[in-house]
C-alpha cells in the first residue's frame, strides 16, 4: 500500500473525508457570518448561540412534540430566523447608525445572555439527539467506512452553500442586496425597501445557522455551549476568506476543514492551532482575505 | 490552661461525669474553643462552567444536607453557617475568594473544588491561614502527592483510582490491548500515565495514544486511528464534553460495540446526557452510585427531591466530608485546624458513601471504590438505573499505597 509521509493512502483519503464534514460546517456557518457582514456591517458574535438554538429546537421537537430530524430540518432554520427579524427590529435596528464594533459588543453580549439562558435551563452536559433512521449505518466508499450521516451533512451543506452563492450573485433578489449594500440611500430611492431586505437578510443568515445546528444536533452533542466552541474557527475562516466574501466563506470553510483534517492525522496537538496560524499568514500577506477585496 | 487540662481529663477518664457538669465553668471554657461560636462552612465550586453538572449547584444541596441533618441529628452548641461562590474553574478566583473568605469571614473550612488548578491554589491559601481544605470535586493525584499538605482532606477520588480501578479491572476481564484517546494537557497526560503502569503490571500492552487539544468538537479522525489499530479497548484519558463527545462518535461510526470504550473520569451525569444506547457496556470506576444498597437509595431520593437530578460521587462526597467535619468539631469542642484534623483521621468514615473509610496521614480519604458497567437500555428500568456494580475495588488497592507516596509528609 502506498505510504504518504508514514500514512497509508486509504487512511488519509479517511481522514480527509472527516475534514471535509467538518469543513461543511464551517462552511455553512462562515456562510451566514460573511452574508450578515456583507450587507449589514455586523460582525455577529451571537452567530454561534443561534447555532446551538438550532440544535436544542431539533431536540426539543423531537422530545416535546415527535416531530423528528427531517421535520426539524424544515421547520427549524425558518423559526431560528424569525428569531433572527425579532432581534434585528428590536436591537441591531437600534445601532444600525454607530459604529460596527457595538455591533459586536451587542451580540456577543447576546450570545452570553442566550447561552446562560441554556445552560441555566439544560445544564452544561446537554442532550443526546439520535441520528435518523434512515441516516443511520454507515456506507463502505473504497477506502473507509463513513458513516451515512456524515456522507449527508456534505452533500446537503454544499447544495444550500451554493444556492445561496447563486441567488446572491446571479438573482435580481440578489443585485437588489448587493445594490443595498453598496449604496443604501440610491437603492431607496429607487423603490425598494432597503430597511426591509436588511432585516430578512439578517433572518436568513441566521437560519442558516440553525440549519447547522439542525445538522450538528445528531453528531455533537447539544449543549449550550456547543457554539462558542465552533465560533472562534469560524471567524478566522471569515477572516482567512475576505470579510464578506459569500465565495470566499464557502471555499474556505470547507478548504480549512480539509486542513484541519491533515493536521489531525500528523500532528494531532497542533489541530486546533493551525487554523489561527493561517489566519496570522493571510493577514500579514494578504489582509483582505484570499477572496476580499481590499477596500 | 490548668482548667483546660482539667477539664480534658475529666472528659477523657470519666465521660458520664463530664456529662453531668454541663452548665460548669468546663463547658464554658470548652465553648470558648470555637472561634465566634460560630463553624462557617465555604463550598466553592464550578456554578454554570463545564463542571456545574457534577459538582455545582448540587454540591451546595448537598453540603445544605450535611448542615441539616447534622444540625437536626446532633443539636450542637455553635452555629453553623454556609456560604457559597463560583470561582469560575480559575485557580487565581477561587485563592482570592478563599482568602477573603478566610480573612475577613472568618470561614472554617473551605470544600468541593471542582478543577484541579482551584484546588491546588485554595490548598496553598488554606495552608497559609491554617485552615482547612476539604476536595472532592478536583482528581489530580497531586493534591495528596507532590503538593500535599496537613490542612487537607482529599475525599471522594482521584485520577489515580479512577484510572487505574478501570485499567486493572479492564485488563483482567480479557481487554489486554488498549490505545488511548488522551487530551492534551496535565490531566489527561498524567491519567494516560497511571492508567498505562497499571495495564503493563497487569499483562496488558498499549499499542498506541494519540493527544488531542482540549477542547475538542469533533473526536472521530482520533476514533478511527484508535480503530486502524486494533486494539480491544479505547482508553479515554478526558473528561466533560471531550469524553461526551469521543463516546457520541464512537457509537456513530460503530467503533463501540466492536471496541471497548473505558472512560478513565465519567460521572453519572456524563452518562445521563448522552443515553444508555451510545455508552452500553461501557467500563468506569466510580466512588458511589446511588442505587448501591438502601443507605444509598435513601440518601439520594432524598437528593433528589431537592435537585431533580441523582447526586454524583463528588456530590455525595461533599455531604460525607462535611458530616465527618462537623462530627470532629462536636467530639473535639474545637474548630481549630489541627485539632480537628487529627480527629479527622482518628474517627474511621463510616455513612452511605464510604465504608470503613480512613482519612490518611496524607489527607487521602482511602475508601471502596467500585467498578461499574453501563447497562444496556433493555437493562434499565427506571431513569438514571444506568449502572451494574461489576466488583468492589477495596480502599487499599483502589488508591496509590502510602508507602508510594510522594508527600512529603510522609517521609520526613
Amino acid at each position: 500500500m502506498i505510504d504518504i509521509f508514514g500514512v497509508p493512502l486509504l487512511a488519509l483519503l479517511g481522514q480527509m473525508l472527516l475534514g471535509l464534514v467538518n469543513g461543511s460546517f464551517y462552511a455553512l456557518l462562515s456562510l451566514g457570518l460573511a452574508v450578515i457582514f456583507g450587507l449589514l456591517n455586523v460582525i455577529n458574535f451571537a452567530h454561534g448561540a443561534f447555532y446551538m438554538m438550532g440544535a436544542f429546537a431539533a431536540w426539543g421537537l423531537l422530545t416535546w412534540t415527535g416531530i423528528g430530524y427531517f421535520g426539524a430540518l424544515l421547520l427549524v432554520p425558518p423559526l431560528i430566523g424569525l428569531l433572527g427579524l425579532v432581534v434585528d427590529r428590536l436591537l441591531l435596528k437600534r445601532i444600525a447608525h454607530l459604529d460596527p464594533l457595538y455591533g459586536l459588543l451587542l451580540t456577543f453580549g447576546l450570545a452570553l445572555v442566550l447561552e446562560g439562558g441554556f445552560r441555566y435551563q439544560f445544564g452544561v452536559s446537554g442532550e443526546s439527539y439520535e441520528v435518523p433512521e434512515s441516516l443511520q449505518g454507515a456506507l463502505d466508499v473504497g477506502f473507509m467506512v463513513i458513516p451515512k450521516y456524515r456522507l449527508w451533512v456534505i452533500v446537503v451543506s454544499t447544495l444550500v452553500c451554493l444556492s445561496t452563492w447563486l441567488i446572491i450573485e446571479k438573482t435580481r433578489l440578489g443585485s437588489y442586496l448587493r445594490a443595498a449594500t453598496e449604496n443604501p440611500t440610491l437603492t431607496q430611492a429607487f423603490g425598494i425597501n432597503v430597511p426591509l431586505m436588511i432585516s430578512l437578510t439578517y433572518g436568513f443568515g441566521v437560519a442558516l445557522a440553525g440549519l447547522a445546528g439542525v445538522m450538528a444536533a445528531p453528531i455533537f452533542q447539544v449543549a449550550p455551549l456547543m457554539g462558542s466552541n465552533l465560533i472562534i474557527v469560524v471567524f478566522a475562516v471569515v477572516v482567512i476568506g475576505g470579510m464578506g466574501s459569500i465565495l470566499g466563506s464557502v471555499v474556505t470553510g470547507l478548504g480549512l476543514g480539509l486542513v484541519e483534517g491533515l493536521t489531525k492525522v500528523y500532528w494531532p496537538e497542533a489541530s486546533s492551532t493551525v487554523v489561527f496560524v493561517l489566519m496570522a499568514l493571510v493577514l500579514v500577506l494578504r489582509p483582505a482575505g484570499l477572496f476580499g477585496r481590499s477596500a | 490552661m490548668i482548667r483546660i487540662v482539667f477539664c480534658w481529663l475529666l472528659r477523657a477518664l470519666s465521660p458520664s461525669l463530664w456529662a453531668t457538669l454541663t452548665l460548669t465553668l468546663c463547658t464554658l471554657q470548652a465553648q470558648a474553643a470555637y472561634s465566634d461560636n460560630v463553624v462557617k462552612i465555604g463550598v466553592l465550586t464550578d456554578m454554570s462552567g463545564p463542571y456545574s453538572d457534577l459538582a455545582g449547584p448540587g454540591a451546595i444541596v448537598a453540603a445544605q444536607m450535611a448542615v441539616e441533618d447534622f444540625v437536626a441529628r446532633q443539636k450542637p452548641d455553635f452555629k453553623v453557617e454556609l456560604v457559597t461562590a463560583d470561582h469560575q474553574n480559575k485557580g487565581d478566583i477561587a485563592a482570592n475568594k478563599a482568602r477573603e473568605w478566610f480573612d475577613r469571614e472568618q470561614v472554617d473550612v473551605v470544600s468541593e473544588l471542582v478543577t484541579s488548578s482551584t484546588a491546588l491554589a485554595v490548598m496553598k491559601v488554606a495552608k497559609e491561614k491554617n485552615r482547612l481544605a476539604l476536595i472532592t470535586g478536583a482528581g489530580s493525584s497531586r493534591i495528596t502527592n507532590e503538593d500535599c499538605n496537613d490542612v487537607t482532606a482529599h475525599w471522594a477520588y482521584d485520577t489515580y483510582a479512577t484510572g487505574s480501578g478501570t485499567g486493572k479491572a479492564v485488563v483482567q476481564q480479557g481487554g489486554k490491548t488498549w490505545f488511548f484517546l488522551t487530551a492534551d494537557y496535565a490531566f489527561g497526560q498524567s491519567l494516560e500515565k497511571d492508567t498505562t503502569a497499571v495495564i503493563l503490571a497487569n499483562g496488558g500492552k498499549v499499542l498506541g495514544a494519540v493527544r488531542h487539544p482540549f477542547p475538542s468538537t469533533d473526536l472521530s479522525s482520533y476514533l478511527l486511528k484508535a480503530q486502524a489499530s486494533g486494539a480491544q479497548v479505547i482508553g479515554l484519558a478526558n473528561a466533560g464534553s471531550d469524553t461526551i463527545n469521543a463516546v457520541k462518535q464512537a457509537s456513530e461510526f460503530g467503533i463501540t460495540p466492536k471496541q471497548t470504550l473505558a472512560g478513565l473520569l465519567m460521572f453519572i451525569t456524563d452518562i445521563n446526557s448522552l443515553g444508555l444506547k451510545a455508552t452500553q457496556g461501557m467500563y468506569l470506576t466510580e466512588a458511589f452510585y446511588w442505587d448501591m444498597n438502601q443507605d444509598t437509595r435513601t440518601w439520594s431520593q432524598r437528593f433528589y427531591a431537592r435537585h431533580q437530578k441523582m447526586p454524583t460521587m463528588v456530590q455525595a462526597g461533599l455531604y460525607s466530608a462535611l458530616t465527618h467535619y462537623l462530627e470532629a468539631v462536636k467530639a473535639t469542642r474545637s474548630d481549630d485546624t489541627q485539632v480537628v484534623m487529627t480527629q479527622m483521621r482518628k474517627m474511621p468514615v463510616n455513612d452511605f458513601f464510604s465504608h470503613n473509610g480512613k482519612l490518611r496521614e496524607d489527607g487521602l480519604m482511602q475508601h471502596d471504590m467500585y467498578l461499574m458497567q453501563v447497562k444496556k437500555p433493555s437493562e434499565s428500568h427506571y431513569p438514571w438505573d444506568d449502572y451494574f456494580v461489576r466488583a468492589t475495588i477495596p480502599g487499599a488497592q483502589a488508591f496509590q499505597p502510602l508507602a508510594l507516596s510522594r508527600c512529603p509528609l510522609i517521609h520526613k
